[in-house]
């Protein structure tokens, strides 16, 4: 097995990102299979997202959940939707991030 | 009881192919519900208090709907009418029925639940220990409240049953959960709550649980046990994934959510496919708790002016970062000597559009782009403020050269005038929750007839 860090987004089917209402981001990881679900969450660390998203570790939610060989990580905004410090109306390029993110 | 309703689609003004409809009206449903809004697209709907869709889509719409109403024959129900559910956007999207009630010659009782609240309210309420601040919470005070141009309430289940045992053919509701519409009925029937509220959950953006998002239109059955879940376009299938997947979206938590009067939990949820097409759901719990209702407000944080350059020189392409900064400072000083501007009587916030417009201080990667777009948002106290900064900084923005050994340089303005002024840019400025002793103590409802 190849030890080389790959991008997340090369090993899964998707990861896509939006509000949870103005406070919050939501940044669904969708593996597509169990073997890729399986593979991904040991390696996945919520130290190294919460890093990426210059967010404190303990304010960072996780969720894995095998049946949809999902995992899933709800971020409190840095700037609230739509203040004038806002970039990103609806969260939705946060996700890219994550893709790229080597793991 | 077993009930039957129909969604149209994830909200109005965004789409629902008609022939799903038509299917859906067949299927004899026992009700028609459809979202009218969210805070997706930011504040200004609900500090306007406007609607964010066009009102032709919306009246065009709202017609294919009245008109499925009617050969239903059963009650047609918006929650959150006009984007953000204000007085205001009900008062808009009545204005549209009793139009279409004389074009189509309808003769209907509408029954509007009004969901604004009073700073007053509020505050009182904030005095007496009822509003409970959620993570992560804005400071509130009287004073903030004040100065909010608009404050909602979220009805739950029990206004929209309200309103539907008024015998109102439409309800038009002000802002409501996205889910309160759909489990109205089921509850009120005595259906099974945790999958009234799980099965409006999962319709509440119509077909987007289902492999065909965009077709819209989906009916579900709500039992004394279950739910079962059916798109109506014939190429959309609902699919236990599609289904189980639709829980992440925009939600912070998976398995949880909050309502008036309790939660929904669906850690334990099974769903099975009866067919290709269909999905049953069981298990979801409903947990009874204080009956809260979840507050919204927007207020005016400022006045913005903006102002747009290219840099389509390679060499300020590359070096737009230090080229912005050098500006920003030199624009700071200038508006402090030529305005008495303290920096912090306003903002001056340069986007760098190729670099890092969209993630700002995240972006971690870096490239060479062709061109750079330069976004300057002003936000000032006052729009003359904010269109005197943007005239002041209008021609350095133009000209401002990187180094000063160089050839004044030209970049590029799209159009003129270059300023544009925005008008307010409103705030979030509410993450409460307001416990309630009745669920109508915030709402009010009023019933009118309309049409030929």
């Amino acid at each position: 097995m190849s030890t080389q860090k790959q991008p997340l987004g090369q090993q899964v089917l998707k990861v896509r990102s939006k509000n949870a209402g103005p406070f919050w981001v939501t940044i669904d990881i969708f593996c597509g299979t169990s073997e890729a679900y399986a593979s991904v969450l040991p390696r996945l660390h919520t130290s190294d997202v919460a890093r990426l998203y210059a967010t404190p570790e303990q304010l960072v939610k996780r969720f894995d959940i095998p049946d949809l060989h999902v995992i899933k990580f709800s971020i409190p905004r840095p700037v609230v939707q739509g203040s004038a410090a806002d970039r990103d109306m609806h969260g939705a390029q946060w996700a890219h991030l994550l893709d790229e993110m080597a793991v | 009881m077993p009930t039957r309703v129909l969604v149209p689609s994830g909200v109005l003004g965004l789409g629902f192919d008609r022939t799903a409809l038509a299917r859906g009206v067949a299927m004899r449903p026992d009700i028609i519900a459809i979202d009218g809004g969210s805070t997706d697209s930011g504040p200004f709907s609900l500090g306007a208090g406007q609607s964010k869709y066009a009102r032709a889509a919306t009246k065009s719409e709202w017609r294919d709907l009245m008109l499925a109403r009617a050969e239903a024959g059963v009650p047609l129900v918006i929650g959150t009418a006009g984007t953000c559910g204000a007085d205001a956007t009900v008062d808009w999207m009545f204005d549209i029925t009793a139009e279409l009630a004389r074009e189509l010659g309808q003769t209907l009782r509408v029954a509007r639940l009004y969901s604004s609240q009073t700073a007053d309210t509020v505050t009182r309420a904030l005095g007496e220990g009822r509003i409970i601040p959620l993570t992560p919470a804005p400071e509130i005070s009287p004073e903030t409240l004040a100065s909010m141009t608009n404050i909602v309430a979220l009805a739950g289940a029990e206004q929209i049953q309200a309103a539907i045992d008024t015998g109102a053919e439409i309800i038009i509701a002000g802002r409501t959960t996205d889910t309160a519409t759909i489990a109205a009925l089921p509850l009120a029937r005595g259906d099974h709550a945790g999958a009234a509220w799980h099965g409006a959950k999962i319709a509440e953006c119509g077909a987007l649980c289902s492999t065909n998002p965009t077709s819209g239109v989906i009916v579900v059955d709500f039992d004394d046990s279950g739910f079962t879940v059916e798109a109506m376009h014939e190429t959309a299938l609902c699919t236990p994934h599609s289904v189980s997947a639709h829980m992440l979206y925009e939600n912070t938590d998976p398995f949880i959510l909050y309502e008036p009067g309790g939660h929904l939990d669906v850690t334990r949820a099974r769903y099975t496919a009866l067919d290709a097409r269909r999905v049953r759901v069981e298990g979801s719990e409903w947990v009874a708790g204080r009956y809260t209702v979840k507050l919204e407000g927007a207020r005016i944080a400022g006045y913005q002016t903006t102002i747009m350059a290219i840099l389509r020189g390679a060499h300020y392409a590359a070096h737009a970062r230090d080229w912005v900064a050098k500006l920003a400072t030199f624009l700071t000083d200038t508006i402090s000597r030529r305005m008495g501007l303290a920096p912090d009587s306003y903002s001056l916030d340069f986007r760098l559009i190729g670099v890092d417009g969209a993630l700002g201080p995240l972006e971690n990667r870096t490239g060479h782009p062709v061109e750079v777009g330069v976004l300057g948002i002003v936000t000032a106290p006052t729009q003359g403020i904010a269109a005197e900064i943007g005239k002041l900084i209008n021609p350095f923005v133009l000209h401002y050269p990187l180094t000063e050994d160089e050839e004044l340089p030209t970049f590029a303005f799209p159009y003129s005038p270059a300023t544009t002024d925005r008008g307010a840019l409103y705030e979030f400025a509410l993450n409460h929750v307001m416990d309630l002793s009745d669920p109508m103590q915030a709402f009010r409802l009023t019933v009118t007839e309309v049409g030929a």
